[in-house]
């Protein structure tokens, strides 16, 4: 069916007949009508979970462990150090995959969930063995609802085959996977409220400890993966440790997914081994600056990631959790914003920070009244209202919501503006002195009314 | 208690009342879990998929289906954006206006669509057909600026395009982006 083929959100268009990195998660680009379980299977699918269902689960978390396989989610933690902190003892114990997807610059669960379901669900169904779990849920953001009714398929479809529900593949063994429509709150991306969420509440963060590997879902020990680490365990368990750590750096094995947008030429999701150079991807694949325009800066992580200029250094810099951090900033979500040096930078950390205030979830003052005053503050900056000794204001607020919020978002609400400072201060201080914008299409224009 | 949805209450009683379909999909949603309650979020959808926006009157009717109590499933409805809590639009169209879609033009969309409608943000045609709103991320940075009408996405979308979409859902009955 021409529909299935299609691929959806569109993929960047091939500069060579092969791909940059053949494909591994992204394969429905090369497979169409994987989506289709026996497709799926035909391409080597569910052969992860053959192999593990024959193993111990303590061997299946060992598997993982030695693959280097780390989170994609932000933190990059160790995936099967993760697994093996779940208590062995009686009673249930949940599995929950984190696609809620709603980081600025993100868009690689999109894609993975709509186009390969069942690479996903094998990686629950993986995971759940490994902890000795009979439930996973995937917590999917209620936007992708293409992507809930994709997934949803696919499950009855494994169903059918034996691969979900009583005595999976004939192990003895029992595991149910409930798709899970989030309802548009970027806090519940934040594991523990995505706890909260899933339990049927407000999605408020919660304190830890204790940690969601001993009480987690209902209180119950669980695991939390990003929906493209999860997706990466049936390749781990097809192929084997040893296959999967050959790619990628010392630190950082394995290949995945690094989403591209803003101001580039060809902008989207790209595979490619870990610690690949952002000038690689930026400039060869992406095609560099658009409109034939250079780069100001770019993010290299997601929204809540610090700004980076393209100096040389910067773009031979691999793209792994330790080189990104070298040069000052994380390599978090693997969203890299690209902005041209047409744009007024101001106007892009307004946004940026915008957007922590409509996503604050309101439960710890810091970052609820913190992230409004950011906002005003920067917005009469935009609008060239600001006077002497705003932008030591603006940097003293965010102090006060970072380091002093209950969850990572308040922390993450001044990083575009105290990144965008560092690196273009006059841009900054040119607002108040002219009040107008340094550059842009509102360059030179009065703003504000004079005094 | 929310009162969302009319000037005269008394003259709508009943107009509110789940549907069978609606409530067997419920029931269906809560047999998932290990916890009845955490089938809030799918179910008000179920909701919201048979009114538009999420009445007060089901709110009453799913808490007895999940047993929990009616402040449990208001403070659901109020926290998630999703969920409308006035009536909008047949057609919700909600523009991206994030970094990514924002470098690539999204405002100069809103405010063309707003021109196009000649309605302001988060007003609806007086024919009930179209509610405009923009919309944090959606996820989809790579194909920017994005759109989403109700719940189905559309890419890459320029000014001309947002003309033709617009100008579609003015006459449609169905939404035409739904991709099964
Ligand atoms: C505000 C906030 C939002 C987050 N959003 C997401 C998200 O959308 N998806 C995700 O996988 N992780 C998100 N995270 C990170 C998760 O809390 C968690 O670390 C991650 O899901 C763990 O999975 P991983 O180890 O596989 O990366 C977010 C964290 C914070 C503080
Ligand atoms: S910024 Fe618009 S989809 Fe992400």
């Amino acid at each position: 069916m021409a529909q299935q083929e299609q691929i959806f959100p569109p993929p960047p268009p091939l500069l060579t007949q092969k791909p940059p990195f053949e494909y591994q998660l992204l394969k429905h680009r090369a497979v169409p009508g994987i989506a289709k379980l026996d497709v799926y299977r035909a391409n080597g699918g569910y052969k992860g979970l053959e192999r593990a269902v024959k193993m111990q689960p303590d061997e299946v978390v060992n598997v993982v462990k030695a693959s280097g396989l780390r989170g994609r989610g932000g933190a990059g933690f160790p995936a099967g150090m993760k697994w093996s902190f779940i208590p062995k003892g009686p009673g249930p114990k949940y599995v929950t995959c984190n696609t809620d997807e709603s980081e600025p610059g993100t868009f690689k669960d999109h894609e993975l969930i709509e186009n390969n379901p069942h690479q996903l669900i094998e990686g629950v169904l993986i995971t759940c063995y490994a902890i000795s779990s009979e439930n996973g849920f995937i917590y999917v953001r209620g936007e992708f609802a293409r992507g809930i009714r994709v997934l949803k398929r696919a499950v009855e479809e494994a169903r059918a085959a034996g691969l979900v529900g009583q005595n999976i593949l004939g192990s003895g063994w029992n595991c149910e996977v409930v798709i899970h429509s989030g309802a548009g709150a970027y806090i519940c991306g934040e594991e523990s409220a995505l706890l909260e969420s899933l339990e049927g509440k407000r999605g408020y963060p919660r304190l830890r400890p204790p940690f969601p590997a001993v009480a987690g879902l209902y209180a119950r020990p669980t695991v939390i993966n990003n929906c493209e680490t999860l997706s990466n365990v049936p390749h781990v368990l097809r192929e084997g440790a040893e296959w999967y750590s050959k790619f990628g750096t010392e630190k950082t094995k394995g290949f995945r997914v690094y989403c591209l947008s803003g101001h580039v030429e060809r902008p989207g999701n790209y595979e490619l081994e870990c610690g690949t150079t952002f000038r690689t991807l930026i400039n060869d694949l992406g095609g560099g600056a658009w409109k034939g325009r250079n780069i100001k800066a770019f993010i290299p992580g997601g929204s809540s990631t610090p700004m980076l200029a393209p100096t040389d250094e910067v773009m031979d810099t691999p793209m792994d959790f330790e080189g990104i951090a070298a040069r000052g900033s994380m390599q978090g979500s693997a969203g890299v914003v690209v902005i041209d040096d047409q744009t007024c930078i101001v106007g892009a950390v307004l946004r940026l920070v915008e957007f922590y205030k409509e996503e604050s979830c309101g439960k710890c003052t810091p970052c609820r009244e913190g992230t409004q005053w950011l906002v005003q503050m920067l917005h009469r900056l935009e609008n060239g209202e600001s006077r002497e000794g705003d932008l030591e204001l603006i940097t003293d607020v965010g102090g006060n919501i970072a380091g002093k919020s209950f969850c990572l978002l308040g922390d993450s609400a001044p990083v575009p503006y105290n990144s965008a400072l560092k690196l273009f201060r006059e841009e900054f201080e040119y607002h108040i002195t002219h009040k107008t914008c340094m550059v842009g299409p509102r360059a030179g224009k009065q703003l504000a009314g004079v005094h | 208690m929310i009162d969302n949805y009319s000037d005269n209450l008394e003259s709508r009683v009943g107009e509110f009342t789940l549907s069978e379909g609606s409530r067997r999909e419920i029931e269906a949603l809560k047999k998932q879990y290990p916890s009845a309650r955490s089938a809030i979020l799918p179910a008000l959808h179920v909701v919201q998929a048979q009114f538009g926006f999420i009445p007060a009157e089901p709110m009453g009717e799913l808490a007895e289906i999940l047993g929990i109590l009616r402040g449990d499933v208001e403070q659901v409805v109020t926290f998630y954006r999703m969920y409308n809590q006035r009536p909008v639009g047949k057609f919700h169209v909600k523009i991206c206006d994030s970094i990514s879609c924002y470098l690539r033009g999204s405002d100069e969309l809103l405010e063309h669509g707003q021109n196009r409608l000649g309605t302001k943000l988060n007003e609806t045609t007086p024919d009930g057909q179209i509610t405009l709103s923009k919309i944090e991320c959606l996820a989809a940075c790579g194909a920017a600026p994005c759109l989403q009408v109700n719940d189905e996405y559309v890419y890459n979308v320029q000014p001309e395009q947002l003309d033709e979409i617009l100008d579609s859902l003015k006459s449609a009955d169905k939404n035409p982006y739904f991709i099964p």
